[in-house]
């Protein structure tokens, strides 16, 4: 029987009764007596000089209540950058400053100059539009390799290139050249990983109120971690200090990244609260978010792999352009360099790893995290290229996988991470009888007599999750802790309030954080209750991203549990007139060791809070514990998957016809939500490999931007997944063995996808090496022409 | 969206006489003129609607010509288009089930989006389009993308259909906006063979010349064997160059002829 309560019980997600009945309460539900409303203007260039903006006419419009400029925000902080990368001399990164309007010069399609205050949404609007800028176009850099060249325009006129860092990590040079220059077989290839827009489906909303009474101001954003956003805005943008600025995230519809950041539109309608003494409101069109959203990956790789004459890897070097755009968003910085070269070992004991990377500005919008972010364009550019060493060696490519397996653990890659387990062989194994792999060719064969070609992709990805330990991250630059914080209120009657750091947008936290505590404490889910997304409601947090939050703001939780538990028995020792160590907690009850002398969950949680017969001399009255967890390591989920399809040679036409994902999670806490999770980035993974694209033209103008040119994922084209998350090793140094599962499906996709469409091209003398993502029916069609 | 008033003729001369007010824009199923509203692309001051008109809805077969009001959504086509199995395909593949219900057959023949299905059965079916004043020839009518012979203010009642002894339409769907990145319809008559095709070229929809004419003697797709169309003049962007387009208007074209066959 499967479980139905606490770990490992697929309860369904609480949280939908609200989302699905149409009760829940996001941030554009939300509004205020006397608000406001606000529009920005964007630059409808990539680059320019601002030589004027006349607002006089709409300043006089009706209903117009202030028109705003970068002007206003001369003196008031810009937008912070959250990681200081050092390059391979030793000089910090250049940080140029993300004024809050543009001063001066427009960067991108997009960047807003001016914002209008309004009575109604549509006044300004009709204000927005009689604004009158004279902006002088200049030449934009948007390609990274020309925005590099000599000459290129200047994204910032007061830095002397568009490079933002030369970075390089991991094996010295010396060695590695060593290697290669050893090398029986050397197998190079050249990718891009394509920008993409994460395209959440509730945009992105900012509502800033202000109480002048006590001088308070409340911002409800959008965002995946409020806390964070009260930090960065407080103190490096306005200048308001935590206990008199409120953040309230409530229900989120998606993040997938692009909800970590900090941005322009959260400190402008706080700072235009305050000036105007009115709430501000500014709600996002699908059109703004293509053109303001932080978008994702952008990446331009060489990478070569240096094999032995028995096959086993010796070396792996990295070249990489990664686009930064034309501001630093909140985490860009960290990205291609700290979530990328740390991974960039796969699942292989690969003896020598070096990866460099080049950060670009360009005049596009700013490039940060989305789902995954770094760790899929590691695992793609890997997994592409053990592909296609198997394909030029002319050797099996599981196999060529499978022989250069790590299998001992913990182990030390030379990109400085230490696994602290895993069993890529378990997972293999598992994929290929979920795919059944043996099976394929007889498929193959029937495909074909259909005149279809059909193949088989398969990889592997490690990722890492909970990025940690803060003094670690510190050391590499990162200028914020990654601990997270949890409070357990037990009430007196014995329910729970559990007062998370993590913030809740779809991962079923909800569900899933009253499984463990209930576990834990033996009395039922229904008990236990989960508050999130507030600043005033809940001690700290540093949010959700990265796969974070069961086992960062899980581990937290945990250790405040223990700590109620422990004074929980203290409780309950008094009550049975016996020693605290004897006394054991099962099923909500206390009881004795070895006696029949027990008492209940709730008569100690009343105790607690009526305390008549109670160690006041030792003990506070009162239950409630506060954590703060700072993980050791980082946790490294793994896995194998398979894509198989079919290609339409005539029109490059590719369907995918089964997908098998085979993860190692650790422990899971609730099996549904895990699978669901998964399936949601094999959705996102499978859109960047056939239908996503971002494209901007050399005039740095946004061509897909909106529905009509980028293509999201929709449900037929997507196979019934097979996903599997019986290989368990758990993590060795949280105290639940959790791993996190957020991004594993978005990351050990694509590679998958485009290795199938390969091995369905590369048959019959055809030869193929690659093909961009994302493989649109045209992109393979070309390819097949040769 | 800029404000506009808006009228809710219920008759086509009222329409018509609406129409005649200043900047006055007529607004079918709404589903190419809405958007551009919200987008404020367009500044209409009087929306005339012709959403409530009964007189250009509905379907109806005289002998072997469907009559289909300018007014009737592509779900009622789908579903009432029984005698014409091939437009009834092509009806219930348009866009999603919320399109389906709301854009018109008249709208689109009106608008001629140089992506739309219905303009290639319409010019492959030998259609008469039907207005307020007049009757239309097809290969009269579609004057480039997004122009047609229509006058200011003119009202597409109805597209009559002479229906076809075969017919079959292939779209192959641009991945983002599901529109035809290129689509074929083939009807073969009594009398002879008609291609058109949409999605592919600068000049909006067009009729295939060569293959109409191979058609027209041997209804087979091998007929079509060793036919091309140049990629110049094709359209060339994001998801598709005109030499793809080129290519996929021969594959589509063989398959709706052994469609249809």
């Amino acid at each position: 029987m499967p479980k139905d309560h606490g770990i490992g019980a697929s309860q369904k997600r609480r949280e939908d009764v609200r989302f699905l009945t149409g009760a829940g309460q996001y941030t554009d539900d939300i509004n205020v007596y006397g608000q406001t409303y606000c529009v920005f203007v964007r630059s409808d260039v990539a680059h320019g000089k601002i030589v004027s903006i006349d607002a006089s006419a709409a300043e006089a419009m009706p209903g117009v209540l202030r028109i705003f400029t970068g002007k206003d925000f001369e003196g008031v902080g810009g937008l912070p950058c959250g990681w200081l990368i050092t390059d391979k001399n030793g000089d910090p990164m250049k940080e140029p400053g993300h004024p809050v309007l543009a001063i001066g010069k427009v960067r991108h399609v997009g960047d807003p100059y001016a914002a209008v205050v309004a009575e109604t949404l549509q006044e300004a609007r009709d204000a927005a539009e009689a604004i009158v800028a004279d902006i002088e176009e200049l030449d934009p850099a948007v390609d990274m390799k020309a925005a590099l060249a000599s000459g290129a325009p200047l994204v910032h006129d007061d830095l002397t290139d568009n490079l933002c860092y030369d970075w390089q990590f991991g094996t010295d040079t010396e060695t590695v050249d060593a290697a290669f220059a050893a090398a029986a077989h050397v197998t190079t290839l050249e990718l891009v990983n394509n920008r993409l827009v994460a395209n959440p489906m509730e945009p992105r909303v900012a509502l800033g109120d202000y109480a002048r009474a006590n001088d308070e101001s409340t911002l409800y954003t959008t965002s995946q971690n409020p806390h964070v956003i009260r930090l960065l805005m407080g103190a490096f943008v306005l200048g308001i200090p935590e206990h008199k600025l409120k953040v309230v995230a409530p229900d989120v519809g998606g993040g997938f990244g692009t909800k970590i950041f900090h941005y322009a539109e959260e400190a402008f309608v706080t700072f235009a609260a305050r000036k105007l003494n009115r709430p501000v409101k500014w709600t996002s069109t699908r059109s703004e978010a293509f053109m303001s959203d932080a978008h994702g990956r952008d990446h331009v790789t060489k990478i070569e792999l240096a094999l032995d004459a028995d096959n086993n890897f010796t070396a792996i070097r990295t070249d990489t352009l990664a686009n930064m755009g034309a501001y630093l968003s909140t985490f860009s910085s960290s990205i291609p360099t700290w979530l990328h070269g740390t991974l960039m070992a796969g699942n292989y004991r690969t003896p020598a790893v070096q990866v460099n990377v080049k950060a670009v500005f360009t005049n596009t919008v700013p490039v940060d995290a989305y789902r995954g972010a770094g760790r899929p364009e590691a695992t793609f550019q890997l997994e592409r290229l053990v592909d296609k060493a198997a394909r030029e060696l002319g050797v099996d490519p599981v196999a060529l996988r499978r022989q250069n397996f790590i299998t001992s653990f913990p182990y030390a890659t030379p990109v400085a991470v230490e696994y602290d387990t895993g069993n890529y062989v378990a997972t293999m194994d598992k994929l290929e009888e979920m795919i059944d792999r043996k099976g394929f060719e007889a498929r193959r064969a029937e495909s074909k007599a259909r005149g279809k070609l059909r193949g088989l992709g398969v990889n592997c990805y490690i990722e890492a999750c909970g990025i940690a330990p803060s003094n670690l991250v510190g050391q590499l630059g990162a200028r914020a802790g990654l601990y997270d914080a949890a409070t357990v209120r037990v009430n007196a009657t014995g329910s729970i309030s559990v007062m998370v750091g993590a913030h809740s947008h779809g991962q079923g936290h909800e569900t899933a954080f009253p499984q463990v505590v209930a576990e834990m404490l033996g009395i039922d889910e229904s008990m236990i209750d989960i508050v999130h997304g507030d600043t005033s409601k809940i001690p700290f947090g540093m949010g959700t991203y990265g796969s974070r939050s069961l086992a960062v703001c899980g581990s937290a939780m945990v250790r405040a549990t223990e700590k109620i538990i422990n004074k929980a028995k203290k409780i309950a020792g008094h009550m049975l007139e016996a020693s605290d160590a004897d006394i054991e907690l099962k099923d909500g009850q206390f009881t004795v060791a070895g006696t029949d002398k027990s008492v209940a969950w709730g008569d100690v949680t009343l105790a607690a809070y009526v305390p008549h017969n109670y160690p006041l001399e030792d003990i506070e009255p009162g239950l409630e514990e506060t954590a703060f967890y700072d993980p050791s390591n980082f946790t490294y989920p793994s896995g194998a998957y398979a894509c198989e399809v079919e290609v339409d040679p005539e029109t490059g036409r590719v369907e995918i016809l089964d997908f098998a994902a085979a993860d190692d999670f650790g422990n899971v806490v609730n099996p549904m939500i895990v699978e669901g999770q998964v399936h949601g980035g094999i959705a996102q993974g499978v859109g960047q490999a056939m239908l996503e694209s971002c494209i901007y033209d050399e005039n740095g103008q946004l061509l897909s931007a909106s529905y009509m040119d980028y293509a999201m994922p929709r449900a037929e084209d997507l196979p019934f997944f097979k996903v599997d998350h019986s290989c368990v090793t758990p993590c060795t140094h949280n105290p639940l063995g959790v791993k996190g599962c957020g991004e594993a499906g978005a990351i050990g996709s694509p590679p998958a996808v485009v290795n199938a469409v390969l091995d369905a091209l590369n048959v019959g003398g055809i030869k193929v090496d690659h093909i961009d993502m994302p493989l649109s029916p045209h992109r393979v069609w070309a390819a097949m022409q040769g | 969206m800029y404000s506009f008033d808006i009228e809710t003729p219920k008759t086509v001369a009222d329409a018509v006489a609406a129409l005649g007010k200043d900047e006055a824009q007529a607004l079918g199923g709404g589903q190419t003129l809405i958007p551009s509203l919200k987008a404020r692309l367009a500044m209409p001051s009087v929306l005339v609607s012709l959403a409530q008109i009964d007189e250009i809805k509905g379907i109806s077969q005289d002998g072997d010509v469907l009559t289909i009001g300018g007014g009737t959504t592509h779900a009622e086509v789908a579903k009432g288009a029984g005698s014409y199995p091939a437009l009834a395909a092509l009806a219930a593949n348009i866009g999603d089930p919320a399109v389906r219900n709301r854009g018109t057959i008249g709208g689109s023949i009106a608008n001629n989006d140089p992506a739309a299905c219905y303009p290639a059965a319409a010019l492959a079916s030998r259609a008469t389009i039907v207005t307020n004043n007049r009757e239309i020839a097809i290969d009269d009518y579609f004057q480039g993308m997004f122009t047609t012979a229509l006058d200011e203010g003119e009202i597409v009642t109805a597209v009559k259909l002479p229906i076809p002894e075969k017919a079959s339409y292939q779209k192959f769907e641009q991945p983002a906006s599901r529109f035809a990145l290129v689509g074929v319809f083939v009807a073969k008559y009594a009398d002879g063979v008609r291609v058109a095709v949409t999605g592919a070229s600068e000049e909006g929809v067009f009729r295939w010349a060569e293959a109409e004419e191979a058609l027209s003697g041997d209804f087979s797709a091998a007929a079509l064997e060793g036919l091309t169309l140049p990629g110049d003049g094709m359209i060339n962007d994001l998801h598709g160059s005109g030499a793809y387009r080129a290519h996929l208007i021969t594959v589509m074209t063989k398959r709706a002829v052994t469609a249809a066959a």
